[in-house]
């Protein structure tokens, strides 16, 4: 017999039983194992197969050397400029009511809908040499397919909904009264946007921003039509990965690969101790 | 302020938020647009702040024509419905927030800033809560905050949106208070727009009982309970 003073164990109603528990977190643990880590290791496994010299020695090659170049200015140039349209198309989508706006939304999605392929066949068939602009510009001596544009285009088709998507439900949730608030106070609208909106925002904002870059950097299908895959010229880390494995040099291309995985575990890692350091203003922008 | 409301129709879409409707609320006085959700008093109050523009008629200001008047140039002090502090800044920089955003010209000097909100943070009775966010504070702190803010850009007027809603009944009471001894020290013209006759009938001097995007019946307190104009406000009243 227990009486009423003796130890009764408390649990939220929401709480598992241990078992349960145990076994979700297993389970959510070796999903992630089989399906991320050990992927992530193979490749620096692979890249470091015949010693980290062999690995240094091929990412020294000139082709190397400039693909990591290009697909770092491709990113530097397309994930800020989708910044700043996302921006402009969650403010418009969330800060305004006019006809069309859900046709508006679905326009931002086609991206995540429509293969990167058949995005990147669309952007040769417009600016191609064969076509009507494409002709014209390549005349003037300003090649968009096969060159740098294209890729930017491509590279920005691809990516453009990362930042919108992020910022609207956060500026629905957010609502307009905060922003009205600073009108009524005599605020302009470009001083409300940078005191008020933008601040409110950053965080899914740099999150946006942060996935925009990670995918920009890895993006193969729509680069590889537009691009040709030219060496040195226009091939950028993916494609280049690509071309070393056809031709067996594994090393090489496990290599290229690992730097590719290196770029985006930084990013991760950049957001990670972005939000450490700023977890009290996280916190006060959340609890509101 | 003097302020004269001449005509004012409001339409969204295909839906009439406001009826053409005539008010006319005399300078200093503390107002109570009253009515259940759907009466047009909010769209009423938003009108007179600017944030909202009508599709007809007029509005008045001590006489002068203000109805082409921009939300910033109406200076109207306005307190929102879920107060709309700004989450990211402390008490402090919500306060001095409509004096920052001031031409360089007319922008008071820092020390003289932090000598304004610290006299605003005196007059709400919440001299220490400068440095807090407002996440921090309870819900009839931040009601205080908001009318510091409000009450910051020497506002010509006073604009509140339902603005004891979010409260429970006791603090309720203590703010009604609170805002009847802001309005009587400073003297502003006020409107608030309230559903809870009880409190419109305590507040305000005058009020104004709307239905429908129409005004129903203005006049005084008493006379407005001693001799309801329509059935309507009769029976709002009873309940």
């Amino acid at each position: 017999m227990s009486d009423a003073s003796s130890p009764v164990p408390f649990h939220s109603a929401t709480e598992e039983a241990p078992v349960a528990r145990w076994l979700l977190i297993g389970l959510a643990f070796a999903g992630l194992s089989i399906l991320v880590f050990a992927p992530l290791i193979a490749v620096f496994v692979e890249a470091l197969a015949d010693g980290v010299a062999a690995s240094l020695k091929s990412l020294a090659s000139p082709d190397a050397g400039h693909a990591i170049r290009l697909t770092l200015t491709i990113a530097a140039i397309s994930v800020p400029l989708n910044a700043v349209f996302g921006i402009a198309a969650a403010w418009f989508i969330t800060k305004f009511d006019f006809r069309g706006k859900a046709f508006l939304i679905t326009l931002i999605d086609l991206p995540f809908s429509v293969s990167p392929v058949v995005a990147g066949l669309c952007i040769v068939l417009m600016f191609g040499a064969n076509s009507l602009v494409g002709g014209w510009l390549v005349g003037h001596g300003y090649p968009i397919v096969f060159a740098m544009p294209g890729i930017i285009l491509a590279t920005m088709f691809v990516t453009f909904p990362f930042v919108a998507r992020e910022l609207i439900p956060v500026m629905i949730e957010q609502g307009r009264a905060e922003e009205e608030a600073a009108l009524t106070l005599g605020a302009s609208g470009w001083r409300t946007f940078w005191t008020v909106t933008l601040p409110n925002i950053r965080w899914a904002l740099l999150y946006g921003v942060l996935l925009c870059n990670a995918r920009a950097m890895g993006e193969f299908g729509a680069v590889s039509v537009v691009s040709g895959k030219i060496r040195g010229h226009t091939a950028t880390m993916p494609t280049t990965i690509e071309m070393l494995y056809q031709e067996y040099l594994s090393v090489a291309a496990f290599s290229v690969a690992a730097v590719l995985a290196l770029l985006a575990l930084l990013t991760l890692l950049l957001k990670t101790a972005l939000e450490i350091r700023h977890a009290d203003q996280l916190a006060a922008t959340h609890r509101h | 302020m003097h302020i004269e409301i001449d005509e004012i129709s409001k339409q969204f879409g295909t839906t009439a938020a406001l009826n053409p409707v005539s008010l006319s609320i005399p300078s200093g006085a503390l107002v109570a647009l009253l009515g259940p959700s759907g009466s047009g008093k909010t769209t009423l109050l938003r009108i007179l702040g600017g944030l909202e523009f009508p599709t007809s008629g007029r509005v008045r200001f001590d006489g002068q024509d203000a109805t082409g008047l921009t939300v910033q140039e109406r200076r109207a002090g306005f307190v929102f419905q879920s107060y709309a502090l700004f989450r990211h800044m402390t008490v402090f920089d919500n306060i001095a927030y409509g004096l920052n955003a001031r031409p360089r010209a007319s922008r008071p000097t820092k020390a003289e800033i932090v000598r304004r909100v610290t006299k605003l943070l005196e007059l709400i009775q919440l001299p220490d809560i400068g440095p807090r966010y407002p996440s921090q504070l309870s819900g009839g702190q931040r009601q205080r905050v908001a009318l510091a803010r409000a009450l910051a850009i020497e506002p010509r007027m006073l604009l509140l949106d339902e603005p004891f809603g979010a409260l429970d009944a006791k603090v309720r009471k203590e703010l009604r208070q609170g805002l009847r001894d802001i309005h009587d020290t400073t003297g502003l013209t006020t409107v608030f727009v309230t559903h809870d006759q009880e409190e419109a009938m305590q507040l305000a001097d005058l009020v104004v009982v709307m239905s429908m995007g129409r005004i129903e019946q203005i006049g005084k307190p008493q006379d407005i309970q001693a001799r309801p104009a329509t059935p309507f406000v009769r029976e709002f009243i009873a309940a």
